[in-house]
Order: structure tokens, then sequence, then C-alpha cells
């Protein structure tokens, strides 16, 4: 029986008087990639938003290892172990390479770990060596992209917590950004990946759920949701 | 152990400048340096909060004015007891005790001050943080004019003149030093991740808001200082010298220089002194010539004069083989 590392029990959210997520429920168990599928304005981000205390639930619980994050602000959110790779990125755009990198490891300590752990992150993204003393601002997407994940994996999360890292990105891109999340997926990191490109999201997770105006819809295992006519329909786009 | 000589080699210089400056370029030109002193360290304070922290503050004056009046209060009222107490010194040594008390005095309530403003604006952003801080130097000024224990409206007399070239740059020298090394610690990165963006700096386990509030407080405390040594040295405060302008030519120092620049603030703090002593015999144009000179540098140089160059070579760890 696997651990549960997060569950939402019935979560409603709402951006002043428009509810955005309407009950939403979901597991994941430690060790799993899940995704959330969706279209836009379907509550993927604030599901996340909501996980990372960015926009507060209105009812309903969160829990991470058992532990409620309803109240907590995110600072402390993240220091319980989990890290966000924000939507858009979110670079730091006047530091560079390397301080966003230490950024991450804000609340880490150990500097010895740190560095280690800033080892792993240029194994995984070799790119970023390249770049390293560069402003943040100045990188490409698909490298500040990189940097995004990088920076959320220096906190040595064991929730990771990722937002459309393919969004507006070429293909040849979201396919080494999809190697990674799996890479790191490997390394023990538990990870929840909000995506549009369904396609992509369902090939690279064990399981998903599909949102629509802010409820869950459909959920099981990825294989099994890329095989059903329903999704292939509306999220894959075939007839 | 070498900083230690830096700092023994930094104060004798101070020192003999101390001695010969005067003499050297006479009694005006010496109170222009002392008021670009002042100046540098309330625009490299002021930087913390609006350049590195990326707030909005326009209240500078205020924390500028409790400090003065905390210092000049803690120096006129105590200072007899106070010299008293330390009577077996020499009378300059004397002099910089009180001195350093009432800097003391000035950066704990300025500070103070700080952390007031900084805790309730903590919710509000750009503008209405602004408008907060424009509130605040307003109240402190018109709280000052109506105590007349530190003299109200008459102004404030008979503060003794215990500063001067020596301990303004020393200020000066403490103030850079201290928020440079604070800037570019990894604890002072999570300013600049406040300014660049705050969802991510919170994402990164920052406490956005415990960091705007230190980055007042830090940067009150200094203010402060900066008013001790200027009271310390006119020997009479007033409210007057506390208006909203004054706030306003501080931040002018900061966007003039290069917001976010340390260097910059420097330059600025230096630039705009002059500029405003020199246009005196502009007379009543004075302003406006000012006006026009700020108006062309921002629309040939926006970033400011020095924008993001900075004197000192970032110590990043060297980039990892791969």
């Amino acid at each position: 029986m696997p651990k549960t590392m997060l569950e939402l029990k019935i979560v409603s959210s709402s951006y002043g008087a428009i509810e955005a997520l309407k009950g939403v429920s979901l597991r994941i168990e430690q060790g799993e990639i899940v995704t959330l599928i969706g279209a836009n304005g379907a509550g993927k981000s604030t599901t996340l938003r909501s996980i990372t205390g960015l926009v507060p639930p209105v009812s309903g619980d969160i829990l991470f290892e058992g532990q409620r994050l309803n109240a907590l602000p995110t600072h402390k959110i993240v220091a319980l172990g989990i890290s966000m790779a924000p939507e858009g990125r979110a670079i730091f755009a006047n530091l560079t390479v390397a301080e966003n990198l230490e950024l991450g490891a804000y609340l880490q300590p150990d500097a010895a770990q740190n560095e280690r752990q800033m080892d792993r992150v240029i194994t995984l993204f070799p790119r970023l060596a390249e770049r390293w003393r560069q402003q943040g601002g100045t990188l490409s997407g698909g490298e500040q992209q990189m940097l995004a994940i990088g920076r959320a994996l220096m906190s040595r999360p064991r929730l990771l917590l990722l937002d459309e890292p393919s969004l507006g990105l070429a293909p040849l891109l979201v396919h080494t950004i999809f190697a990674a999340i799996d890479a790191i997926n490997k390394e023990g990191t538990t990870i929840l990946l909000v995506e549009q490109n369904a396609n992509a999201a369902l090939k690279h997770s064990h399981r998903a759920y599909v949102l629509e105006t802010g409820s869950i819809v459909m959920e099981g295992p990825s294989q099994q949701l890329a095989n059903d006519p329903r999704v292939r329909e509306a999220y894959l786009g075939e007839k | 152990m070498r900083k230690w000589i830096y700092w023994l080699v930094a104060i004798a210089a101070l020192a003999g400048l101390q001695a010969s400056l005067k003499g050297l370029i006479g009694a005006y030109n010496y109170q222009i340096v002392i008021l670009v002193g002042i100046n540098i360290i309330l625009a490299v304070s002021l930087n913390l909060i609006n350049g590195v922290t990326g707030q909005f503050s326009i209240g500078h004056a205020g924390f500028y004015a409790v400090g003065a009046y905390a210092s000049a209060s803690v120096v006129f009222y105590g200072g007899p007891s106070i010299r008293a107490a330390v009577a077996f010194l020499p009378a300059m040594a004397q002099d910089g005790v009180l001195l350093l008390m009432g800097s003391f005095a000035a950066a704990i309530t300025a500070g103070l001050a700080g952390l007031a403003v900084g805790i309730p604006s903590l919710r509000l952003r750009g503008d209405y943080l602004a408008i907060v801080t424009l509130g605040f130097g307003e109240i402190i000024r018109v709280l000052i004019l109506n105590l007349d224990v530190i003299g109200g409206s008459r102004g404030f007399s008979g503060i003794p003149q215990l500063s001067n070239f020596f301990w303004v740059y020393l200020a000066v020298l403490i103030t850079i030093i201290s928020i440079h090394n604070l800037v570019h610690s990894s604890y002072g990165r999570a300013f600049v991740s406040v300014r660049d963006d705050e969802i991510a700096a919170e994402a990164m386990g920052v406490d956005t808001t415990r960091i705007k509030v230190m980055s007042f407080v830090i940067s009150s405390m200094f203010a402060g200082i900066a008013g001790s040594l200027f009271g310390h040295y006119t020997m009479y405060l007033h409210p007057n010298s506390f208006l909203f302008t004054t706030s306003f030519n501080i931040i002018i120092m900061i966007v003039i220089g290069g917001l976010g620049s340390i260097e910059g603030a420097v330059l600025g703090a230096i630039l705009i002194t002059i500029i405003l002593e020199v246009f005196r015999e502009f007379g009543a144009m004075r302003l406006v010539n000012f006006s026009i000179l700020l108006v062309l540098i921002m629309l040939y140089r926006p970033q400011g004069l020095l924008g993001t160059w900075t004197l000192f070579k970032k110590r990043d760890r060297a980039a990892p083989a791969n």
C-alpha cells in the first residue's frame, strides 16, 4: 500500500465572488507523477495555488503527509517539503542563473548539501551551466523553464508542483523538459504536473485527473485516460 | 585581521581629514561636504526599500526627523548626566560618547517607527504604500510641530554640536558597507527576490512580509542615524527641514543614480546635493532649473546614471564544469 503524500478533500477556492474550484478531491501517492489536465480556466492553476496557499481555499481540507495546509502561509508550506515552479516561470530577472538557484535553497542551511543539489540540477540541465552568470531575464523561454524547475528542486522537495512547464516552448524543448520530469521522478520526487499539453502529460505520468470548470470529471491511470474516447476527443484533438 | 587594518587606516584617514579639511576648503564647502555625507546615508538607506526590495516609500524624511529629534532630546536632556558619568575622559571623547548614545537612540526610535509603519502597510502595494509612507512623514512633522518639549514650531535649539566630518563619514562608511554586505548575502538576495517576483519569492520559502518589514526597519535605522548627525551638526532642528520635499529629494537621488545600485545612490546624493547648492544663485529659478535637469536626465538616461553598474564583482560560485 503506497503512502499518500498529498490529499485534497472537497476543496473549494474562489477569487472574490468567482468560484474557481468547486469541491475538488484528489490524492497523490508517494513516488507518483500525477497530472491535472483540462482546458483554460478549468481550475488547474488554481488547484496548485490552493495547495501552496497563494489562494487559500474557502472550504475543504488539504493534507500533506497528514498535516493540514489550509491556514499556512506559502513560505511555511514550502518549508514542509513542497516546491513549485510557478506558471510563466517567474524567474528573478535581475539575478543571475546561479543566484536564482541559490535562492531556491533559501530555506536549506546546509551549504554542502546545496552544492550537491546544485550539481544535480546542472546534470539535469547542462544548459544552465553555460548561462551561469547571465541574468535570468535574458534567458530563452526554454532555459527559463529549466531554471524554474531547477530552482524549485534546490529546496530538495518531496513534492514538486509544476505549472504548465511546456507552455510556449518549441517541441524539441518540450521533449527535453518532459525527459527531465521523468528523471526527477526516478530519483524519488513525487510530482504534480499541471498541463495543457494533455498528450505529453498523459504519456509522462502515472495517473491523471481531468478538470472541467472547477470540478474533477474523470480520473484514472494515465494510460487508460489516454485511450478513453471522451478524453481523446476533448483533449487530444481526435474525432 | 586584514579587515581591522583597513578600518584603522580608514579611521586614521578620516581623523586626518577632520583636522585639515576645514582649513583646506573653507567653512562653506566644509558644510556642503557634511551635507553630502548625510544625504549619502539617506540615499543608500532609502535605496534598500525602493531600489533593492522594490517597495515605494516617500516618507524617508519622517524617519530622518524621528532620528534627529530623538538624538537631540537624549543629548539635550540627558547630556549633563552622561557627561558627568564619563567625566574622566577628555572632552573630545565625551563628545563622541554623547553622539554615539544619541545616534543609538536615533537608530532605535527610527527603527521602531519603521516597524510601526512597515507592519500595517505590508498588505499595501505600489501607490497605496507610497501614500501611507507620505502620510507617515507628514504625521511625524505635525506631531513635532505640536510637541513643545522639543521646541514645537519654534524649533529645537541649544543642541550641542557633536558631529563633524569624522563622524559623518565614519557613518557613511558603516552604512555603505553594512547595506552592501546585506544585499550581497544570501539573506539579502531575498530582498531582491521580493522586488523581482513576489509570488516566486514566496514559492522559494521567502517570508516576503517579513522581508518587507525588515527593509523598512533597517532603512529607517540608518535614516535615524543620519538625522542624529544632522541635528548635532546644525545645532538646531525645525520641522521644516523634514518636509515631504526632503523625501522627494532623496528619491530623486536614488533614481538619478540608478535605482537599486548602492554606487548609484552615492553618486546621486553627491550630485543632487551639489547641484542644489550650485543652483542657489538662480534664486527663484533654482527649482525650475533643477526640474529641467531632472527631466533631461530621465529622458536620456532613464535607467539612472549608473544603471545596474557595480564596482564590485559578484562573488558567485564558479560555474560547475560539465
